[in-house]
């Protein structure tokens, strides 16, 4: 897994390139949190998911550990691009309620 | 056709991929479609998972991995010797997880039940794990 991401004024876009599974999920989460915490200002986050090959229930505790996060910070997260089976479990497990897509 | 193969690999995350990987090759001679080879990888990667971190939480173990195609029915196997699940009925309902403390989403089951036809699991306290999914493979040139 690979992480890419810009900032564009206050939104961070995060682009998840590879496989999000319980193998990259520690690394992947740290990777995002370090960011949160070094820039400041950030008011948004994009998960790009265009590039996110697979994806696991794993992911999805991934995703839901972020969220509580950053609201915390008062940072509003949305999912952009995911593939068919990507949105699949995005939509069984009720995230777009808490990350709707852009 | 009738096929078979049967493979043991150790319970590290690393075997995850490997699994996923292994049963997706095992069905390519059907002709699946790519939402039926993702399907079958994510529930294949569901069951791992929950052996790698459940069934063995304080050690590394042996998992078994059996697939059977009889013609287009597709039969998975996904065994551990780990601890077993101590509430079977609670571990199948979706957001269940007795490690919510590092990030579980509970819908491993609800996942491998969305994406199969099949499944179903059997386990007994400190005596192992056998998840069984069972899916039809339809043939892309019959469509």
């Amino acid at each position: 897994m690979k992480i890419k991401y810009n900032l564009d004024k206050s939104t961070l876009h995060v682009y998840f390139i590879g496989e999000l599974d319980e193998c990259t999920a520690s690394k992947t989460r740290e990777i995002i949190d370090g960011l949160i915490s070094d820039i400041n200002g950030i008011k948004k986050v994009v998960f790009n998911l265009s590039e996110l090959t697979f994806m696991d229930s794993t992911g999805i505790g991934v995703f839901i550990g972020r969220y509580k996060k950053f609201k915390s910070k008062n940072i509003a997260v949305f999912v952009e691009n995911p593939s068919k089976t990507v949105d699949k479990i995005l939509q069984i497990s009720g995230l777009y309620k808490i990350m709707p897509a852009v | 056709m009738k096929n078979k193969f049967k493979i043991n690999f150790s319970s590290i995350s690393e075997n995850e991929a490997f699994a996923r990987n292994v049963v997706a090759s095992f069905i390519l001679p059907l002709n699946p479609t790519l939402s039926e080879i993702s399907d079958v990888k994510t529930a294949v990667s569901e069951a791992v998972t929950n052996a790698i971190v459940h069934g063995y939480p304080d050690s590394v173990g042996e998992i078994e991995l059996t697939a059977e195609l009889d013609g287009f029915d597709l039969h998975i196997e996904i065994k551990d010797d780990g601890v077993g699940i101590d509430d079977l009925k609670k571990a199948l309902e979706p957001f269940y997880s007795t490690k919510f403390e590092s990030e579980r989403s509970g819908m491993g089951f609800t996942i491998m039940k969305t994406f199969m036809d099949d499944v179903s699991v059997s386990s007994k306290k400190n005596g192992g794990t056998v998840v069984k999914l069972s899916k039809k493979i339809i043939d892309e040139n019959a469509r």
